[in-house]
């Protein structure tokens, strides 16, 4: 193999609903780093129906460059049609390194491209690194549960690829009017030798809870006893307007819906606070949330190991404390909401 | 009739697992082999489906010997044959070397019985990647389907079958020929306690067992850790952040710290949104 044909750093750019999805954002900040690391050029890839003006973020957002696949049978996004679009652009522009967001489409995605290069491909990397020299990609991720970390290597193929997760790397601040090579790729395929037909696609009426939305979160654990005992992680929660997170052994309780859970097997978080509160601070927790801006911790075990991860701790049991409080918080709220209503804000 | 092969693995159980802090491998005597979790829904789905439509449910697993275990555990759930590829060669193989090797084993199922439909766990909890599923379903050239968590119909004689795609914001209803391959969500089904003619059956139950040397047109360098392209050069503990400041005082002296610590940002209640 000739690593030498292969040049560039590439980026799936997912989209959906005429939105670049924001890990597709994160990772070309990550991308951009390795890129200039390795003096080369860093490429978003997009696929889609109606979708070339999406180019113009991408560029914003760091990409020299970005290939368009825009035609009618990518609309909805199937397994079979975006590989072989991605598979064809590889072997056109032969780059070194793709980045995919860990997303189910991009897992999905990255699973089936890596099996026909065939190559590589290291699934959930939260930390990516580059050799200057030899182009070497160094993806890590936890393992065994997220009780290691592992440097994982693709020496003998290229491209190399990585799925990453979503919140952990950093998108850079976008640059309006940013602008780069747009290339305008097609392919022919036809609809009736797709084996897969969307028949039809269901959105869930229900608001669904994006606790990675959130500038707050009040997050729970098994301390709070019971479902009872939860609810005072809900009424702290409407009062300073966060949003409700958990541990996993509560989501398993049944105390709360698993799109609360944080960590490893839930959501990655980085709200500017995060309280938890009743949490002992399990290594699979914390990897879901040590990004946050402050970290208090509430637990009543002096060595509860979430006070190593944690900016401020009280020690101290959840149902004395959290009750003070909520009425502490309330009166200054109030306050705040008075002086910023004479301030004329 | 359908025959279903449901792809399984052995797995140690990552919950109570204990690691050696000096050299960062798991102490495998600490940690006891179960059926991957996910996999118990792959195949109670199989049977499911068994029970709908007719037919016949095979798993097939690579694995050490062991493994047989988990093979019968799927015997209890109600699978009717299993299948262990075992062998040295196979040892230290990453998704792309673990795929070639399964899709070798179903290939070979296949001649004596030609198979429908193939159910994987959406992932292991020891590999935790969900690559492998779409690996097989590549390698045998049919369409691979992620994320199920509902199967709505199967119809063989025309040959599709219906499946709900989970989505972030919902599901697709997605239609795909047979033969195809599923990832399943763990919400699809409950896995009940096993009847006791089943527990009695696997106790019994003594599955097939093949090494490279039983499978056709093996590329031995495809196989274990000469056919993984990606290599584990590193491994540590994960970063123990350097730990907080204790509020000290009564509750109420902690809370008054605390809140002049968390009101100083207050910026923080204002803001909204960001990217
Ligand atoms: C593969 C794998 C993936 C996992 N993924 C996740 C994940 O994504 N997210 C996750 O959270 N976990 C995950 N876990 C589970 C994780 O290992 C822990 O088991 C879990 O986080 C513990 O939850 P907890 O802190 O709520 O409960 P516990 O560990 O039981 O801790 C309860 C804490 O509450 C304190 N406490 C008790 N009473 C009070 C009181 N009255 N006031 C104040 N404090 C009190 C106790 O001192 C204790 O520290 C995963 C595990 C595995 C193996
Ligand atoms: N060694 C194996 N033998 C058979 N099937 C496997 C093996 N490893 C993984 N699988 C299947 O692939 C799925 C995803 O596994 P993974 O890619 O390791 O997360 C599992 O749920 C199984 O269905």
């Amino acid at each position: 193999m000739d690593f030498k044909a292969y040049k560039g750093v590439w980026v799936f750019i997912e989209q959906k609903d005429d939105v670049v999805a924001s890990v597709s954002l994160e990772l070309l900040g990550a991308g951009r780093k390795l890129a200039d690391k390795r003096g080369v050029e860093l490429a978003g890839i997009l696929i889609g129906e109606n979708v070339k003006h999406l180019t113009k973020t991408v560029f914003e957002y760091g990409a020299d460059t970005v290939y368009v696949y825009d035609q009618p049978i990518f609309q909805h996004y199937r397994t079979e049609t975006y590989m072989k679009a991605l598979l064809d652009c590889t072997e056109k522009h032969k780059p070194e390194i793709i980045l995919f967001g860990a997303t189910s489409t991009g897992k999905d995605l990255a699973s089936a491209v890596a099996t026909d290069l065939p190559t590589g491909l290291t699934a959930d990397t939260t930390e990516l690194d580059v050799e200057e020299e030899t182009g070497l990609l160094l993806a890590s991720r936890p393992a065994f549960g997220g009780n290691i970390m592992a440097t994982i290597l693709c020496k003998k193929y290229r491209p190399q690829m990585a799925t990453v997760r979503a919140k952990v790397m950093k998108a850079l601040t976008p640059q309006p009017g940013r602008t780069g090579k747009v290339v305008e790729e097609t392919i022919f395929l036809k609809e009736e030798d797709i084996r897969t037909k969307v028949l039809e696609i269901v959105k869930e009426t229900v608001k669904k809870v994006r606790i990675d939305e959130a500038d707050i979160i009040v997050a729970g654990g098994k301390g709070l006893g019971s479902l009872e005992g939860f609810q005072l992680i809900h009424q702290f929660a409407q009062t300073i307007g966060g949003a409700v997170g958990a541990s996993r052994d509560v989501v398993e309780a049944g105390w709360i819906d698993h799109a609360h859970q944080v960590g490893q097997t839930g959501v990655t978080v980085t709200p500017k606070i995060y309280f938890a509160i009743g949490i002992s601070g399990a290594i699979q927790h914390i990897v879901g949330m040590r990004n946050s801006g402050l970290i208090i911790a509430i637990n009543k075990d002096k060595d509860a190991p979430i006070f190593q991860s944690c900016h401020y701790g009280i020690v101290g049991d959840a149902f004395e404390i959290v009750p003070i409080l909520i009425e502490q918080f309330q009166k200054a709220l109030s306050r705040e909401t008075v002086s910023n209503t004479s301030n004329g804000c | 009739m359908l025959h279903i092969v449901a792809s399984i693995k052995q797995v140690p159980d990552t919950k109570i697992i204990k690691m050696n802090p000096k050299t960062n491998t798991m102490d495998r005597r600490t940690a006891p082999a179960i059926l991957n979790p996910y996999d118990s829904h792959a195949v109670e789905e199989a049977v499911r489906l068994k029970k709908r439509y007719g037919g016949i449910v095979s798993v097939v697993t690579m694995g050490p010997p062991p493994a047989v275990t988990a093979i019968k555990k799927c015997i209890e759930i109600g699978a009717d044959e299993g299948y262990l590829i075992t062998d040295r060669r196979f040892a230290g193989a990453d998704t792309l070397a673990t795929s070639y090797a399964v899709t070798k084993a179903i290939e070979k199922i296949a001649k004596t019985r030609p198979i429908d439909l193939i159910i994987c766990g959406k992932m292991s909890i020891d590999g935790d990647t969900g690559q492998v599923g779409p690996g097989i379903a590549r390698r045998l050239d049919i369409p691979p389907l992620t994320s199920v968590n509902k199967v709505v119909e199967i119809n063989k004689e025309e040959g599709y079958a219906i499946v709900h795609r989970k989505l972030e914001d919902g599901y697709e209803v997605i239609r795909s020929t047979l033969p195809c391959l599923f990832s399943v969500e763990k919400t699809i089904n409950e896995v009940p306690y096993s009847p006791l003619p089943n527990m009695i059956k696997a106790a019994r139950y003594q599955p097939h067992i093949w090494s490279v040397d039983d499978l056709e047109d093996v590329d031995i360098k495809q196989l274990g850790l000469k056919g993984s392209p990606t290599i584990v050069s590193k491994v540590w503990a994960p970063p123990k952040p350097a730990g907080g400041t204790f509020l000290e005082g009564n509750p109420r002296e902690q809370v008054e710290q605390l809140l002049s610590i968390v009101l100083d940002k207050k910026e923080l209640f204002q803001h909204k949104g960001g990217i």
